[in-house]
């Protein structure tokens, strides 16, 4: 937080929005419930340890989906399990989010054809709100989808409908493709 | 030539040797229920012909001081549609006292088939008998706890199948991609 580096006077007194400072504090607090379902889990587990230190986000599993915000759902979904990823995702309190991480999750990857015991994408049950591309996705890719997330939360306020965050939020987007060029030139 | 290949392709590494003897030993016991041994060099193996002496043989196979094969390594489903039938492969070794070891194969018909279950002679047989169920259909006769161990209780049809279709919907939810 800029602010809080900046020599604040006048007794301390800042004057922002009620959305600011809400949406400040739920996308700087981000508990997800934890629990992985395949190799997905491992790199999210590695995520969540001290290389990569997710808690620097704020950050941190929760074993109880009433205290969590966020569902990481980070492996592959059997039709077996679906039904309990509904059960548990009913039980998370709103405003609730939903991030699937790797490609089983996103459309049942490898088991999109001949795995019949494979749910082929958990948004056929919950509803989805950021993607996460991989095989596993490296645990850099998985802080990417957080951030997109916390992105998501910014979008959010008073009278302000999911759907309308996420349109802003789609407005925002940036050409990933144009990024990577750019990059590339510039270590060329 | 000719004989020449053949006599080179009858030379059997010392491991089938071994096998060979076990398996005389149980076809001097049980004479046209078990099939001709089969030298296949990856494993070794004999079918059991007439499968209702499958339990009497496998108990003989566990217990007799020749033989001892005390450890069932695996046991897998197979699915023979052109011969209409279902059958599964126990992989047996034995543990502590001989360095033998055999696969037996017990077939039974496709439809409504039942095969002897040999759950109280090797216990690994037990789940794995119940994942030959859940897969291929088979039922395995006397099994202390018949139930699908992998897929939900509730599936339609035996995945493992060469003719399997999967099913449309699972509680309301599409299975296909």
């Amino acid at each position: 937080m800029g602010l809080l580096d900046a020599n604040i006077s006048n007794r301390n007194v800042l004057v922002t929005s009620v959305d600011n400072v809400m949406n400040w504090a739920r996308l700087s607090s981000l508990w997800p419930m934890g629990f992985g379902l395949a190799c997905c889990a491992i790199e999210m587990m590695a995520t969540n340890a001290s290389n990569y230190d997710l808690e620097r986000f704020g950050i941190f599993p929760r074993s109880s989906p009433r205290q969590s915000d966020l569902m990481i759902v980070a492996g592959t979904v059997t039709m077996k399990m679906a039904e309990k990823v509904v059960t548990l995702y009913e039980q998370m309190p709103e405003p609730r989010y939903v991030l699937s991480m790797g490609s089983c999750s996103n459309c049942g990857g490898p088991y999109w054809n001949h795995g019949y015991h494979v749910l082929k994408g958990v948004d056929r049950v919950i509803p989805v709100d950021v993607y996460v591309p991989g095989c596993p996705p490296r645990p850099e890719a998985l802080i990417g989808g957080l951030m997109k997330i916390q992105e998501l939360v910014r979008m959010e306020g008073l009278g302000i409908s999911r759907q309308d965050a996420l349109k802003k939020l789609a407005e925002k987007s940036v050409d990933a493709q144009q990024v990577i060029d750019q990059v590339r030139r510039a270590t060329a | 030539m000719d004989n020449g290949m053949e006599e080179a392709g009858n030379i059997m590494p010392a491991a089938v040797l071994e096998s060979k003897a076990a398996y005389d030993i149980i076809r001097g016991r049980f004479g046209d229920a078990v099939s001709e041994f089969d030298a296949n060099p990856t494993m070794p193996f004999f079918e059991v012909a007439d499968a209702s002496k499958w339990v009497d043989i496998a108990l003989f196979m566990r217990d007799d001081a020749r033989l001892k094969f005390n450890y069932m390594a695996c046991l897998s489903g197979v699915d023979y549609m052109e011969q209409e039938q279902l059958g599964i492969v126990c992989n047996l070794e034995s543990i502590g006292h001989y360095p033998h070891r055999i696969a037996v194969k017990v077939k039974c018909r496709r439809e409504g088939g039942s095969i002897p279950s040999v759950a109280c002679v090797w216990h690994t047989a037990n789940w794995h008998e119940r994942e030959a169920y859940d897969m291929y259909g088979m039922t395995f006769e006397g099994h202390p706890d018949l139930r699908r161990i992998l897929c939900p209780e509730d599936w339609t049809g035996f995945p493992l199948r060469k003719d399997y279709q999967v099913q449309e919907t699972y509680h309301g939810i599409k299975v296909p991609y």
